[in-house]
């Protein structure tokens, strides 16, 4: 009922969706990051040794991740003016 | 000076923190405008127009903190630098545009005015100047006394647009880029000249050789192979253009050149260019051919393989425009709390409250926004070896061996 007259009050649903946007994408990397790090922690421990190139590989591929994430945080901006 | 022995005991010192924390939360009483005393002071002999010249007086100074963040990302034709109170220390920048009803015009962008008798404010204040009108930043052709609709998105419809080929604020600080680039990289090549590549570098050379060696050594050669020497000029100019820019616009007052998404298209289309230019025959084949795909699947795969050809300089170029983006956005909203929660200045406790808990946050961001200009930087400049290494690398057996 509450829900319902929420969303009858909003004139535009631009804002809104963007900034349920943004959140959903800041989870995504959150997770996808995290994934990152836990295995390069892991391997960092099991074989001291090569740190450097796992250290290396792992800033990489956040950066890749972190990429996509900006993709949606780019299309959220944009749905902001609608 | 010397401490008496029980300056422990006294207190003053240990109560120094405390105070501070008290004129922080509560010192929003304090403020520099004396408008603002008398309220909090008398408030029986005040008139109904004395408290409504306050709330506009509170309203006019408010914080915008969208238009402030627009008005450092986005170019514009002169060069803001600051403002102190009500003057404005601004760069006016050459306008230079070309339209089929008026020819070529150039002019001093200072000389863009007010109409007659208003007077500018903001940032994208309408202004006009000899038969041309700027709005929100784009140049029209149009008199003071037109008026300008606009459609729904806010896009004019009843003016004419010229060519705007001015220097704009991107270029200048683009132009301030390259004069640090040659002027560095002519010094360190007539360096290397004189003394040779046997003798151990010193001075500026010894700065730019390791990195110079680690764009040859770590992206260029596992990338390209024996091919790396075709490529390394233009691998170089990528990085360092990249990062002299991307440090550029951390410095306050700076444009936001990287962060703007026409030079990273063009940083894109160069590298895309380049890959579909000296891609060989395998490489071509593998697009309209791809290996280990049965015949029915041909339709679905060569479409799919044609748009990754475009994708992937589109992806290089949303997530260097992006990062920067973020990160200027970050910075501006941090600081910006201070002049949020101050009202513009006019409150200082409040002010300096907020910022014993914004500086440290920003400076902490700041270091790692200058992580994240050197990651782009060899991000940007892999992904192009990659790209281009799929394109001319040789043909391969198709079982292939592990690599590394």
């Amino acid at each position: 009922m509450l829900l319902n007259n929420l969303l009858l009050d909003i004139s535009s649903y631009g804002p809104l969706g963007a900034g349920i946007g943004a959140g959903l994408v800041a989870i995504g990397v959150g997770l996808g990051i995290g994934k990152i790090g836990a295995g390069a922690v892991e391997s960092i421990a099991r074989q001291p040794e090569v740190s450097g190139d796992i250290r290396t590989t792992a800033i990489i591929l956040a950066a890749f991740i972190e990429g996509v994430a900006l993709f949606g945080a780019v299309i959220c901006f944009l749905a902001m003016g609608a | 000076m010397k401490l008496p022995n029980n300056y422990n005991s006294v207190g003053y010192r240990r109560f120094f923190s405390l105070f501070l924390v008290i004129f922080a939360l509560f010192g929003n009483k304090f403020s520099l405008s004396a408008q603002h005393n008398e309220k909090v002071l008398s408030n029986d002999n005040e008139t109904i127009s004395e408290m409504v010249e306050d709330e506009l007086h509170k309203v006019e100074h408010k914080y915008n903190a969208a238009e402030v963040i627009a008005a450092h990302i986005s170019d514009a034709h002169d060069w803001h630098f600051l403002t102190l109170g009500h003057t404005h220390l601004t760069l006016p920048l050459p306008v230079i545009i070309y339209s089929k009803e008026k020819g070529l015009d150039m002019f001093m962008s200072n000389k863009f005015k007010a109409a007659e008798g208003t007077e500018a404010h903001g940032h994208n204040a309408t202004l006009y100047h000899n038969g041309y009108v700027l709005y929100n930043g784009k140049i029209f052709i149009g008199e003071s006394t037109q008026h300008i609709e606009t459609d729904l998105k806010g896009a004019v419809t009843n003016l004419a647009t010229v060519t705007d080929i001015s220097i704009t604020k991107n270029v200048a600080s683009m132009f301030v880029g390259l004069l640090v680039l040659t002027l560095v990289f002519i010094s360190v090549a007539n360096a290397y000249k004189k003394t040779g590549s046997k003798i151990a570098p010193k001075g500026l050379q010894s700065f730019m050789e390791p990195l110079i060696l680690f764009v040859r050594d770590d992206i260029a050669k596992p990338n390209l192979g024996n091919k790396a020497d075709k490529f390394l000029p233009y691998l170089l100019t990528i990085f360092f253009f990249i990062l002299i820019n991307n440090i550029l616009g951390l410095l306050p007052g700076a444009a936001n050149v990287t962060g703007n998404i026409a030079v990273t298209f063009l940083l894109a289309f160069l590298t895309l260019i380049i890959t579909a230019i000296n891609g060989n025959k395998t490489y071509w084949g593998h697009i309209f051919n791809p290996p280990g795909v049965p015949k029915w699947l041909f339709p679905i795969m060569i479409p799919v393989e044609l748009m990754g050809i475009f994708t992937k300089p589109f992806a290089l170029m949303i997530r260097l425009f992006a990062n920067i983006t973020a990160g200027h956005i970050i910075m501006l909203s941090i600081i910006g709390l201070i002049f949020m929660f101050s009202n513009n200045g006019t409150e200082i406790g409040t002010g300096f409250g907020v910022s014993l808990g914004a500086l440290p946050l920003a400076i902490f961001l700041y270091c790692l926004e200058l992580l994240v200009v050197f990651i782009q930087a060899y991000i940007f400049t892999m992904l192009t070896a990659l790209f281009i290494g799929q394109a001319v690398e040789d043909h391969h057996h198709p079982v292939e061996e592990a690599s590394h």
